[in-house]
């Protein structure tokens, strides 16, 4: 999900870059370098698994996974993001450089927020076992941060000039379906990873 | 995948510029095209990008297919902004009504996007990533966000190829994606066994640099220099910029 070159305003731009350096820079802080290549390769299977394209009755949605990057990633995920939306401008032409700032915050702050979210259900639920109440978090989750980012993407592009509002009820419209795939994936696999491998949702 | 750097191959002077001032090039020139709302500023800052495309002597056919890609977008807005934005009306459309001022919001967004589009490719595609990373560091950007950059472009290749081996043993096995909560297991399986794959990765990863002596540092090659004729394009860009600025604030009317 992004937002191209172009369409915002100077202000819109500055906020969202100063609030992406932030984020960033909080980020850094908290990585150890030991946790660089873990970061960095989970980061990667993300970027991969973004380019998956789900089927959707006659077309297909390609997979966000902002929610998950949160709960496995905490604060890392704005580097992460960066790295990743600074590769997908340079290797496939999407998004844009001025525009950088406010794209990582679209995508970073609902994943802040589930990682959050989740993680005081993880320490509810630490006791007993509890697959479907974490799958239950993770669902919301994956929903949630869909449903965050249309609505900064909607806001953002309604501040730079009140005539994208139609334009933005598309975009909310047209990003239902891509909130329930997100929703539904992100319990799938956050069940998997509990069952198989829970170290990696306790790690970071 | 389509990552590749086929743009990265070539012997122009604009391949030869020195990689820290093409991204200050690029840089300044984004922000201009980004946040300036005179045409005339907007139709030379796409000539300036064009004219970098064609002394890269780029392949035209490759560089319209990349920009296919934003210009999908902006498809999305020409359909919406000139018959929503409040002006004097300048054609119709069954009861919709096109305004002049509308379809010029357009325009404008479309010469933004794509001069600094352009601009991208020409310099910053004709740069290899290493070189980028390079001068991104001489240029005062953390280094844990330098390797971070590093590591990720290093594996993305890498985890393509692992995700293509496990897509395929699916295929395989007779996996027909369609709409229903199968295929969505499938998939979130794949995705999940995608992590732990990679996790696993990194561990060994980490493990084979300490086994070699990391010690929280990695070492880049840095050996820029500036020439006397990179110097000249850079300060040519400069002051075409500053030429953009003085027509942008209104100093210069054309």
């Amino acid at each position: 999900m992004h937002i191209s070159e172009g369409v915002l305003t100077a202000p819109i731009l500055v906020t969202g870059a100063v609030t992406a350096v932030s984020g960033v820079a909080v980020g850094l802080k908290s990585m150890k370098d030991c946790q660089i290549p873990k970061v960095a390769i989970v980061t990667a299977a993300l970027f991969v698994a973004a380019l998956i394209h789900v089927p959707l009755g006659p077309t297909s949605v390609h997979l966000v996974l902002n929610g998950i990057a949160g709960i496995i990633l905490g604060w890392q995920v704005f580097p992460a993001f960066l790295v990743a939306l600074v590769l997908q401008l340079l290797l496939f032409q999407f998004g844009g450089l001025t525009v950088l700032g406010v794209n990582v915050v679209l995508m970073a702050t609902p994943a802040i927020i589930c990682y959050y979210l989740f993680k005081s259900v993880f320490n509810l639920s630490r006791q007993q076992d509890s697959t479907y109440l974490l799958g239950g978090a993770a669902f919301i989750c994956g929903g949630l941060a869909i449903v965050i980012s249309t609505l900064i993407m909607a806001g953002v592009l309604m501040l730079a000039e009140d005539s994208f509002l139609q334009l933005a009820r598309v975009i909310i419209v047209s990003h239902l379906p891509v909130l329930v795939i997100e929703a539904v994936l992100s319990m799938l696999v956050v069940v998997f990873l509990l069952r198989v491998k829970p170290q990696l949702l306790e790690e970071f | 995948m389509m990552i590749n750097q086929e743009f990265a191959e070539g012997s122009t002077w604009v391949h030869k510029l020195d990689p820290r001032l093409k991204i200050l090039m690029v840089v300044m020139l984004a922000i201009i095209v980004a946040v300036g709302e005179s045409m005339p500023m907007l139709i030379q800052a796409v000539l300036l990008a064009s004219f970098f495309i064609v002394a890269a002597k780029l392949s035209w056919k490759k560089v319209l297919k990349r920009l296919l890609v934003i210009n999908f977008f902006i498809f999305g807005i020409w359909i919406f902004i000139p018959f929503t934005y409040p002006g004097t009306a300048l054609f119709y459309l069954g009861p919709l009504t096109a305004s002049y001022e509308g379809v010029i919001y357009a325009l404008r967004i479309t010469l933004r996007s794509n001069a600094i589009m352009l601009a991208m490719i020409a310099l910053l595609s004709t740069s290899e990533m290493t070189s980028l990373l390079q001068a991104m560091k001489q240029l005062y950007i953390p280094e844990k966000l330098i390797y971070l950059f590093f590591f990720v472009y290093r594996y993305i290749h890498v985890i393509a190829d692992e995700f293509s081996t496990l897509h395929n043993s699916v295929l395989n096995r007779g996996f027909k994606p369609r709409t229903n909560l199968h295929s969505y297991r499938t998939y979130a399986y794949l995705v999940g066994m995608l992590l732990i794959k990679s996790y696993d990765r990194s561990n060994r990863v980490y493990q084979a640099m300490l086994a070699r002596g990391f010690k929280g540092k990695l070492y880049i090659r840095d050996n820029f220099s500036i020439s006397v004729s990179d110097l000249l394009v850079f300060s040519a860009t400069v002051v075409l910029i500053s030429w953009f600025i003085m027509i942008e604030v209104g100093l210069i009317i054309i």
